[in-house]
């Protein structure tokens, strides 16, 4: 067929592309973190939270909390919220004023990886 | 893919060519039509810029790029843009009446390894004239297909580099549209970087984003010689493109949650530049080009971008032309099936 018409042509196509679609999962990105993204927050959170567009496999989802000399301030007890497999937690050390960057690296549900870093402040 | 192609500037044709404007557009589209002067030479070389390059959203580090709708991209992925469609009018001119010329694509890129795809792009082409004594003329283009191989990503620096080759294979589309019987090899050299690496006090730089390509078309014939003895050269040209994007979504994720409600939150203005220079058979130096300011959406399956056509010289053209684009992340759709690479996993 040399000249389908637009439309079935299109037609054909999506139909040949969704025909047995598996239930669709896809790269999980950062929607929102508690504290906010570039933040300055008046108390020292005992906790960060991050949640993500996309269910995420806890054993290969982490998140790091630096200081501005490098050091770790987290607990280390990374843990995907069992009530909602998007949220990511950790808890905190007592944080004094300063900056502080957030590292992490997630794989979604369907072994996509995705990652990224932010700052957060907290007010003298 | 997103980009679905096309790159591709549309070349200005001059006030007594039939066409004011070639598509500029989707992988395939050329619009080999009336080909008779120099102008649609040039446009018949420069349409082939860029070839099937599909272009490709894509990552490096915590960057997510965008496919571009009217320059290539650096990256290689699962997806499908279905459709593209641009629309441009060229008025009246020199006796020629004014058109309007509508093109709809579909470009498909496919992993066959982590690294390297292939990419395939078909347009289909309707020219009307809408002065006395309409007429219509409709069909295929040439038929598009390219690869693509990525040679670096840098995750800090948010950077990659790509290599890739495209061939518009002459005599497969519609004689209707006069299409070229001899086929166009483009390699090119493509980039991605953003500017997520630059210093934290400035954060609302740090959203920006290039994306570009640098490629040369070898026509397989130096020059066509039409039924009436008219004799066209088929010059080799330089193609040039240019995405500059601010990511709305980097933005919100990566610098300052500004709390940017949906469904701008995911959005992502850009401008384009694609221009063609050809660089000898006595058209050296007639570059065309077009600048394209625009905005994509992007989700978790798919993404939605317009685009103004902006002729960025008059010998490009003179009429404002608009692309818009429906483009699916296949292998966000479909991970563990058509939308991962043949050979070597994710």
């Amino acid at each position: 067929m040399r000249n389908p018409s637009v439309p079935s042509y299109a037609t054909l196509l999506l139909v040949l592309s969704w025909a047995g679609a598996p239930p669709a999962v896809a790269h999980a990105f950062l929607d929102h973190a508690a504290p906010r993204v570039g933040s300055t927050v008046s108390q020292a959170p005992s906790e960060l939270a991050l949640s993500f567009t996309q269910n995420l496999e806890p054993a290969f989802s982490s998140v790091e909390v630096f200081d501005e000399k490098g050091v770790k301030v987290d607990k280390g007890d990374v843990q995907v919220d069992p009530n909602d497999g998007a949220l990511l937690r950790v808890s905190l050390n007592p944080l004094p004023p300063g900056t502080y960057k957030v590292v992490w690296h997630v794989v979604s549900v369907d072994t996509h990886p995705t990652e990224g870093d932010f700052t957060f402040q907290v007010a003298p | 893919m997103h980009p679905s192609a096309f790159r591709r500037a549309i070349p200005a044709l001059r006030p007594h060519h039939r066409l004011a404007w070639q598509s500029a557009f989707s992988c395939v589209c050329s619009v080999f039509f009336c080909l008779r002067t120099e102008a649609i030479l040039l446009t018949c070389a420069s349409v082939l810029v860029v070839g099937a390059d599909a272009a490709a959203h894509g990552f490096a580090g915590q960057r997510f790029f965008p496919a571009t709708l009217v320059t290539d991209d650096p990256f290689v992925a699962d997806e499908m843009s279905l459709p593209t469609i641009t629309l441009v009018p060229n008025p009246a001119s020199d006796g020629s009446p004014s058109t309007v010329e509508y093109d709809v694509s579909v470009d498909i890129s496919k992993r066959i390894t982590t690294n390297l795809d292939i990419e395939i792009s078909s347009t289909w082409q309707n020219i009307k004239t809408t002065g006395p004594g309409n007429s219509s003329v409709t069909g295929f283009a040439n038929l598009d297909v390219g690869s693509k191989y990525l040679l670096l990503v840098n995750a800090p620096h948010e950077f990659l580099l790509s290599v890739g080759v495209d061939a518009e294979i002459g005599g497969t589309g519609s004689s209707s549209l006069g299409v070229d019987h001899f086929s166009t090899i483009s390699p090119g050299l493509f980039f991605g970087k953003g500017l997520g690496d630059l210093p934290r006090n400035l954060p609302l730089l740090r959203p920006f984003a290039v994306t570009g390509v640098l490629s040369m078309d070898f026509p397989t014939q130096n020059k066509t010689t039409s039924d009436s003895g008219d004799v066209e050269w088929n010059p080799h040209v330089l193609g040039t493109g240019l995405a500059i994007e601010y990511s709305i979504p980097y933005l919100q994720a990566s610098v300052m949650d500004l709390g940017i409600p949906k469904p701008f939150n995911r959005m992502i203005p850009l401008v384009e530049f694609n221009f063609q220079t050809p660089v000898d058979r006595g058209q050296r130096g007639l570059t065309t080009g077009i600048i394209c300011p625009g905005i994509i959406w992007s989700t978790t399956y798919f993404q939605i971008g317009f685009e103004a056509l902006i002729p960025a010289n008059p010998r490009t053209g003179h009429n404002v032309g608009a692309i818009g684009q429906l483009h699916f992340y296949l292998d966000d759709m479909f991970p563990h099936t058509i939308g991962k690479p043949l050979f070597g996993g994710r």
